[in-house]
């Protein structure tokens, strides 16, 4: 079975909405759309004060080009454009929608049909992309049409389908596949056309046997795409990762990128994204999102519009228990805790996860015993409890040249560390006080 | 919803592993060796065994209390136990209780606390009580009871240690070699020795448990008796009267005990996998040496403490295998 | 004999050539440094503290030498009779300054801001504003992890258990600007100690709309502009909804203390008002309170003074809800 080479650990899997269909969530009262949602520049918003809007009606343009633009999920009336606290406990700008009705844009084609055919040229099929404001599903959210213009100088080999889903407790793609396997497939074929090559992976982790069984059906219907099942490992998910499991090749250190050893990688979200915006005119405006915990009555997998509160979501699974100590976006070991469960779900959202008291706080953390379980743990080759005391102690020039900049902030360290130390706390302060150095430095040639 | 909503930043899981698990762990790794020294050398073992620890403990409690006037005590963690049983084991069974409380005293106060407690010392604290006490009292530390005598403490018969044998025939006694115990009884612990270094199975045991449990990985235990088997080996080859062959090597004296549970010891031990291999190969290489070439009959020891010293400097200069390090395809 | 005449001669012999060597070498690698810099050295504080901005006491002297005028150099921690050493010795004018101190510019205190989640990471200010906006509403106020205090090198800086917030203590603080730079909301400013070291500034940093910085905190600046209009000096601006007092244009005149709403003016160090015509037109009465003991004589330990200015104030929200 194939996996990546360096590092890695096994978190519990606890994915207990795995045998849960994908149920439709009600509209919610009022969305909110905040204008960055993704990596890079904000959207800038092109509606105002009492512009009336249809489901899939453009309400922000993209602010450049490592930008997406963001679509209405809702009908009704822009009641502002004002800050909202995002995940952070931050405010950021954001348009607020009042819900009236469901009237969708009539260019969308909201037939259940699938389309296979699709002819427009590999330009015509970014464009449209990028249109639909498509970005990266698994959280990142990196702008997809980025990422399917390579650079100069760099050629796509092949398309690499991130159907992992390494995270515990989330099920989001897990359940796409089952539910939607050949618009996936469909996506994935599109994708290939975008960066010219003709042949996929889609790399599945072996707890999903039904899923590797069904896609691997369909996919001999599909040239070229080929199902690899995976060990089970954490963080498979991670790009870098993935790639070396998959084709066995290792993405040099930053800056270099996967397009540098010619693979363009995708969430299979965001295969599908590609699919409905491609075939059927559908901007990205709804996802599947993992409800779970384990207090949780009845842990879900919604199909929820962009910009419901995620305090909708809890209510739909059965209301925030009780013993709840913390509520995250995302998964247990990369996801965000929230500060207020009113955050809206955005392109990125691929799940909330409510943890109880008891799991929520973290152990006193001990002295470091220097047992270099982090060591082995790191599937980048870091020393993470290095890099973490020398963070504590602002030697920026040390940590950057133990490599800070490789870490993907996966969380196997800290996870694994007998003495509970907080090292990636101090490796993301390191990771941001470095690159602002670098950048500057750059600045400065 | 009563209580404020937790925040920090992620991982928000965690294996469950823990400081006490892993010091836990090893100590009941050291179960088997403990049994067949309480078997072998009945009440002596018992008495050095109970004191070592309760000393350790008891330095451990005080010196993090009246000393360094810390809050929180951290005899529970497991590491002073450990420490202690440690040193017991790198111990005669015949030593007067005196020197064991000296021992513990010099182990957890000079070897351990000085530097800030756990996870702060450059050495082994066990070693360095078992060293100072060898040095400071080689008389008492060097008489081996023969094994049997499940009555005695103090008072027991005692008789050269194989180490000793071969060290005779390295000086050309030409019918030492002949005197050693059969592979068998050095496999199973039938021979003189300190209370927890003559059972080589017992021992492996202990590995084996440790390996199943993930509390070490196999680099550090390999390195160093691959080393030691080769080296004694080819000495062997050379001269067959005058050097023990490799397996005597590997189950005589405290090697096992040492490759397994003293040079493994976290704190002072390298911190990646080339950096464990380039140390265990050093302390193989070192033991061998001072055993056939040195003074001291017995070098386990002094090669763990000579590289301790070097661990810092392996962690600055070997680092892991970097991801994207790999050449492509 | 003849041995211990060979062990003198080559002893000897071998002292002579290792003197002539380092002799040698010391002409030939011989770094020459203006004397002056260790001069200069000798009358800093060598606290080393990088107040200054230079990487220590050695390196503002050897500035001061080379600049070759004293124009913008300044020893926080000396202050003007340091500066006038260095200037005597370097036979140059000193620069006029003021003394300075720091100053907390957030009364978030546990009862004007109350906490809405629970920070469970690294105890470091800078961690924390990392993860999010803070355990209270407030995304602009103090963490309360203590970064300024582990800054500090001369003590001055304490934690408040009492309010969570750090409190200055103006006779140990030097002003050398560690503890501002240490935060990472730039909360603490360093502000001319004023004259008789009274000082009045706005002890808010707030950006928020003042509905909503209000909701966070019951002592934020609501940037509502009362200020502005009430100072005879135009010493007040302000910008994003916050209020800023101009330290080189106050005149300590309080009369923006006396109009702010929010109680977010602070004054320190100022006798006690005789008569507070101010409080039956304040807008909120019982906020009015904890002002006038915030204006207490405490001229000595002005450190203290704050936690008792908060002890009334804790009352103020529960009676409101």
């Amino acid at each position: 079975m194939k996996t990546f080479r360096i590092g890695g650990v096994h978190p519990a899997e606890n994915k207990l909405s795995a045998g849960k269909a994908i149920e439709t969530l009600a509209l919610p009262k009022q969305a909110v759309f905040p204008l960055s949602q993704h990596i890079g520049a904000p959207a800038t918003a092109i509606v105002k004060k009492g512009d009336v809007v249809k489901v899939g009606t453009k309400i922000a343009e993209a602010g450049g080009f490592v930008s997406a633009a963001i679509y209405s999920s809702v009908s009704g009336k822009v009641n502002k454009v004002d800050s909202v606290i995002d995940a952070s406990g931050y405010r950021k700008p954001a348009i607020f929608i009042d819900v009236e009705g469901d009237e969708w844009e009539e260019s969308i084609d909201r037939s259940t049909e699938l389309v296979k055919e699709c002819n427009l040229t590999p330009e015509e099929i970014v464009a449209k992309i990028k249109n639909a404001g498509v970005v990266g599903m698994g959280g990142a959210c990196f702008p997809t049409h980025v990422k399917l213009t390579p650079p100069p100088g760099c050629k796509a080999e092949c398309v690499i389908i991130n159907a992992v889903e390494c995270e515990p407790y989330l099920t989001a793609d897990h359940r796409l596949m089952l539910e939607k396997a050949d618009e996936i497939l469909v996506g994935v074929q599109i994708l290939m056309k975008a960066v010219k090559v003709d042949k996929a992976y889609i790399g599945i982790e072996n707890n999903k046997p039904d899923a590797i069984k069904l896609m691997t059906e369909k996919a001999a219907q599909y040239k070229g795409i080929e199902i690899v099942p995976l060990k089970v490992k954490y963080p498979q998910g991670g790009e870098k990762q993935l790639i070396d499991a998959v084709i066995g090749r290792q993405v040099p250190a930053p800056p270099a990128i996967p397009i540098n050893v010619g693979a363009v990688v995708q969430n299979v979200g965001t295969a599908y994204a590609v699919y409905e915006a491609v075939q059927k005119n559908k901007p990205l405006f709804e996802r599947v999102v993992t409800v779970t915990g384990k207090s949780l009555k009845n842990p879900s997998n919604f199909l929820t519009r962009m910009g419901t509160p995620m305090s909708q979501l809890i209510e739909a699974a059965g209301g925030m228990p009780e013993d709840t100590g913390k509520v995250i976006g995302g998964g247990p070991m990369m996801g965000k805790a929230l500060a207020n469960t009113e955050v809206p779900i955005c392109k990125g959202s691929s799940g909330v996860l409510l943890m109880n008291d008891k799991d929520a706080s973290r152990a006193e953390a001990m002295p470091c015993i220097r047992c270099a379980k982090c060591v082995s743990a790191c599937p980048m080759g870091l020393e993470p409890f290095l890099l973490a005391t020398a963070s504590a102690h602002g030697d920026w020039e040390r940590v950057e040249k133990e490599m800070i900049m490789s870490c993907i902030e996966c969380g196997s360290c800290q996870f694994t560390c007998p003495s509970r130390r907080p090292m990636l706390d101090y490796i993301r302060l390191g990771k941001g006080k470095v690159g602002a150095i670098i950048r500057a430095r750059n600045a400065k040639k | 919803m009563a209580n404020k909503l937790i925040v920090s930043l992620s991982p928000h899981v965690h294996s469950g592993d823990s400081v006490q698990k892993n010091m836990y762990g090893v100590i009941i790794a050291l179960i088997p060796a403990l049994l067949v020294s309480f078997y072998m050398f009945g009440l002596g073992a018992v008495i050095v065994t109970l004191t070592s620890v309760a000393a350790c403990l008891f330095f451990e409690w005080a010196i993090t209390k009246f000393i360094l006037k810390r809050e929180r005590t951290t005899i529970l963690d497991g590491s002073a136990a450990l420490t202690g049983l440690l040193l017991a084991f790198n111990l005669p069974s015949n030593l007067p209780l005196w020197i064991i409380i000296i021992g513990a005293l010099v182990a957890i106060g000079i070897g351990k606390m000085t530097f800030g407690g756990l996870g702060c010392n450059p050495f082994n604290p066990a070693l360095v009580g078992r060293i100072f006490l060898l040095i400071s009292f080689p008389v008492q530390m060097t008489s081996w009871p023969v094994a049997g005598q499940l009555t005695a403490y103090t008072d027991a018969e005692t008789a050269a240690t194989p180490l000793a044998l071969m060290k005779m025939a390295v000086k050309g006694d030409a019918t030492a070699l002949e005197q050693l115990p059969s592979t068998m009884d050095l496999f199973l612990g039938n021979n003189p020795g300190c209370i927890g270094e003559i059972s080589a199975l017992a021992l492996l045991l202990g590995l084996v448990y440790m390996l199943w449990k993930k509390i070490i990985t196999w680099h550090i235990p390999v390195s160093i008796i691959a080393t030691v088997f080769v080296f004694a080996t080819l000495l062997n080859l050379v001269d067959p009267a005058k050097y023990a062959d490799g397996l005597t090597h590997l189950f005589t004296g405290g090697l096992m005990l040492g490759a397994i549970f003293m040079a493994t010891d976290y704190v002072t031990s390298p911190m990646n996998h080339k950096g464990m291999i380039i140390y265990g190969i050093a302390i193989g290489f070192l033991t061998v040496l001072i055993r056939t070439f040195g003074a001291y009959p017995e070098g386990m020891s002094f090669a763990i403490f000579i590289m301790n010293a070097f661990t810092p400097l392996i962690n600055t200069y070997c680092k892991p295998k970097r991801f994207g390090e790999v050449v492509k395809k | 004999m003849d041995l211990i005449l060979i062990a003198v001669i080559s002893l000897g012999a071998i002292g002579l050539v290792a003197a002539v060597i380092l002799y040698a070498a010391s002409k030939k690698f011989a770094v020459y440094e203006d004397p002056r810099i260790a001069q200069v050295s000798e009358v800093l504080p060598q606290a080393n503290c990088g107040g200054c901005g230079y990487p220590g006491c050695s390196g503002f002297a050897a500035a001061c030498v080379k600049a070759g005028s004293l124009e913008g150099k300044l020893c926080p921690v000396g202050g003007q009779p340091t500066m006038e050493k260095v200037a005597a010795i370097l036979g140059l004018e000193a620069a006029a300054s003021e003394p300075k101190v720091a100053v907390v510019r957030c009364n978030g205190t546990c009862a004007n801001r109350p906490k809405l989640t629970k920070y469970d990471g690294v105890r470091s200010c800078v961690v924390a504003n990392s993860t999010y906006g803070g355990e209270s509403g407030c995304t602009f106020g103090c963490l309360g992890c203590g970064d300024c205090v582990s800054a500090c090198t001369f003590g001055a800086i304490k934690m408040n258990p009492e309010t969570e917030l750090p409190e200055v203590d103006e006779s140990k603080c030097t002003a050398c600007g560690a503890c501002a730079k240490a935060c990472p909301r730039s909360i603490i400013e360093i502000r001319p100690k004023g004259k008789n070291n009274r000082r009045v500034y706005v002890q808010c940093v707030n950006k928020d709309k003042g509905a909503v910085a209000r909701k966070a905190c019951t002592a934020a600046c609501i940037g509502c502009g009362k200020c502005v209009k009430v100072c005879p000096f135009e010493a007040i601006t302000l910008e994003n909804n916050l209020a800023y007092i101009d330290p080189a244009k106050c005149k300590s005149c309080r009369k923006c203390e006396m109009e702010c709403p929010q109680n977010a003016i602070i004054a320190v160090n100022f006798p006690p008002r005789k008569a507070k015509p101010a409080e039956e037109t304040a807008p909120k009465a019982e906020t009015a309170t904890p002002k006038a003991e915030t204006v207490a004589p405490k001229v000595e330990k002005p450190a203290t003074e704050q936690p008792k200015a908060e002890t009334p104030a804790q009352e103020a929200p529960k009676a409101e809800a």
